[in-house]
């Protein structure tokens, strides 16, 4: 009896055990995918890798700081890339996040079609492939030459069509507005194709956000004498500012793995120059890093939770 | 009827804020409608543009006059860019792969979310907060080591042990498997933190009741816990199988085919079409490289189409957000 007793795990260590056992799976990816790679990448950085092609495996040469040299201080385009795609993200963050968030408020909405209009939002997200994107932009490049006379008559008619953005850029200039702010808008303006496809997630987390907002908020809102406008500042907007947090996040590392800096690690690392495609990886890595710290704790601090 | 209220609003000032305050109401209202389908039409229009230019002819092509509606329609584009791109074979293999990946992840991914979400054991919050850090991590950063681990694959010493050497794991949908099985898969960070805050959104009581009246952990979690979990299921299956079609970061990493990735294939479209059927002029190649392309996004949009109900009704029950 007493021997049996040592034996026996109580219902916790046991709810311990199978908890373990759950997310080991997870853990063992973890391990060897993510800690071993990020050690191994830590390595190439600071090494010169050769593959040997033919009976595999690869030689490490250390070179101490040689490759993080040559990156910052010789190679060609590299801190130029990398600044243009920091400065494109951060231009982008805002953007997407106040877009997101206004597309979400009027979508949330009940109006006849919703569902519709709703399928429609969320296909930027399918359409948004990159072989897709390629393959198209390649297309239209070499078809240019061809069907340019096409697009010149319809750029034409555009022009007269359309009303001059000019005279409207002009008119807020006079009422005083900074010339920068005014870039910014109409740039905004311009790259709205972007925007939409980039702020498919987006739209889908803060409808997600305004739906969990409770109801009764609304309702003592109203029948206090609340307007529109001050229920969203008071209301919705504190409300949905968490989740504003994860947005931003999703939006700044969606925006570095598509920027360029990965582009050229790639290319980097087909031209069998393995060390250097690491430094890239690296550097950029650590980069949005502490612009994710920065920002988010930026954003926590002006948070408030409901909960 | 209208008139007659307004001619009711000018004797009665009541009257008229009421009447005031609906011209608003309609007036904001048109104004969404005016955003919201402008903005439709900004999504949908490079789809309506790649559909006129699949279905127009030669002659419509290089006719200036034509505008959203050709003249002679034509369905030889989708036929020719099907045979080059050996559509039905490769499509199959493809939607097998994207699927076969799919399930793969909502199991693991429930599995560890729900690990997470329902189960006290030390060291918790750090391993959760290792999920995020996957979530954060650009996966280009492990990109060299990953390709290095997967062609010279010998987990532990194990395949050299009973083969005699590491296996080369490239070219083949392989290396994806095996990293969707340990929890690592495409975004998997980001399913099971939505994993997470579904299960530990759903009430306690019912694992309480399962396991008074006898369940076990594991019997509990696959016949109650992951059945109530669908509207979480659907959400991941939606975002998994169409980030896995389009992933295009993995594909060229593991180097997998292109009779298995058939956005692979695409990119090569023109150039075939250039060289097998002596289509040179660009303008018009481009017009078969569009068919091709709304070829290859059908299957996604007529899966998205039909879970788009139950994704929308997900995200919103699924907590997707914290």
């Amino acid at each position: 009896m007493k021997k049996k007793n040592r034996f026996k795990v109580s219902l916790q260590q046991r709810r311990v055990f199978a908890g373990y056992l759950f997310i080991l799976p997870w853990f063992v990816g973890f391990l060897v995918f993510y800690v071993r790679s990020l050690i191994m990448t830590g390595q190439f950085a600071f090494s010169e890798m050769v593959i040997d092609t033919i009976n595999g495996g690869y030689t490490l040469t250390p070179v101490g700081l040689e490759n993080f040299r040559y990156a910052f201080l010789e190679h060609g385009t590299f801190k130029q890339v990398l600044t243009t795609s920091v400065t494109n993200m951060l231009v982008d963050v805002p953007l997407i996040t106040f877009f997101s968030l206004f597309m979400a408020i009027l979508l949330n909405k009940k109006f006849p079609g919703r569902f519709i209009v709703r399928a429609i939002f969320f296909l930027p997200i399918i359409l948004n492939a990159d072989a897709v994107t390629d393959v198209r932009a390649l297309a239209e490049m070499m078809a240019g030459g061809s069907s340019g006379q096409a697009v010149e008559i319809t750029e034409s008619a555009a022009a007269t069509l359309a009303f001059d953005v000019d005279y409207l850029i002009n008119m807020f200039m006079n009422l005083g507005l900074p010339a920068k702010v005014l870039d910014y808008i109409t740039q905004a303006v311009a790259r709205i194709n972007d925007i939409i496809s980039l702020s498919g997630v987006q739209i889908i987390i803060f409808i997600a956000a305004l739906q969990s907002i409770p109801s009764s908020m609304y309702e003592v809102a109203k029948m206090e004498g609340a307007t529109g406008y001050e229920t969203f500042w008071k209301i919705t907007f504190p409300m949905v500012m968490p989740h504003i947090i994860t947005n931003v996040v999703y939006t700044i590392v969606d925006s570095f793995t598509n920027s360029e800096v990965v582009t050229l690690a790639r290319t980097t690392m087909d031209q069998y120059q393995y060390g250097l495609s690491a430094v890239f990886s690296l550097s950029s890595t650590i980069i949005t890093c502490v612009i994710l710290v920065a920002v988010c704790a930026f954003i926590q601090k002006k948070t408030f939770y409901y909960n | 009827m209208k008139l007659s209220r307004v001619k009711k609003a000018f004797r009665d000032p009541y009257q008229m804020m009421l009447l005031m305050n609906d011209i608003k109401k309609f007036a904001l209202s048109l104004l969404q409608v005016a955003i919201i389908i402008g903005v439709a039409y900004v999504i949908l229009s490079p789809v309506i543009t790649m559909f006129v230019n699949a279905i127009s002819s030669n002659k419509d092509a290089v006719n200036p006059m034509v505008f959203i509606f050709p003249e002679a329609p034509t369905l030889e584009r989708f036929a020719l860019a099907a045979k080059r791109l050996e559509y039905w074979p490769t499509i199959a293999k493809n939607l097998l792969y994207v699927l076969s990946l799919t399930a793969l992840q909502v199991l693991i991914c429930s599995t560890v979310g729900y690990g997470f979400a329902r189960f006290d054991f030390p060291f918790k919050k750090f391993l959760f907060g290792c999920v995020v850090v996957m979530i954060v991590i650009p996966s280009h950063t492990i990109m060299l080591p990953l390709y290095v681990t997967f062609r010279e694959f010998d987990p532990m010493g194990l395949i050299t042990a009973f083969l005699g050497g590491p296996i080369n794991l490239m070219g083949g949908p392989w290396p994806m498997y095996v990293m969707s099985f340990f929890g690592c898969g495409l975004r998997a960070g980001l399913y099971i933190y939505i994993f997470n805050q579904f299960f530990r959104g759903l009430p306690k009581e019912i694992e309480e009741a399962a396991f008074v009246d006898g369940a076990g952990v594991w019997y509990t979690y696959f016949n109650i816990m992951l059945r109530n979990a669908m509207p979480a299921v659907i959400t991941v299956t939606v975002f998994s199988i169409v980030w896995q079609f389009n992933d295009t970061f993995f594909s060229n990493l593991f180097l997998i085919g292109d009779d298995i990735v058939i956005s692979k294939k695409i990119s090569t479209l023109q150039a075939v079409i250039a060289g097998e059927d002596k289509i040179l002029n660009p303008a018009i190649q481009e017009l078969y490289v569009d068919a091709g392309i709304l070829l290859i996004l059908v299957p996604v949009v007529i899966i998205y189409l039909l879970l788009q109900r139950y994704f929308i009704e997900g995200v919103e029950r699924s907590g997707i957000v914290g």
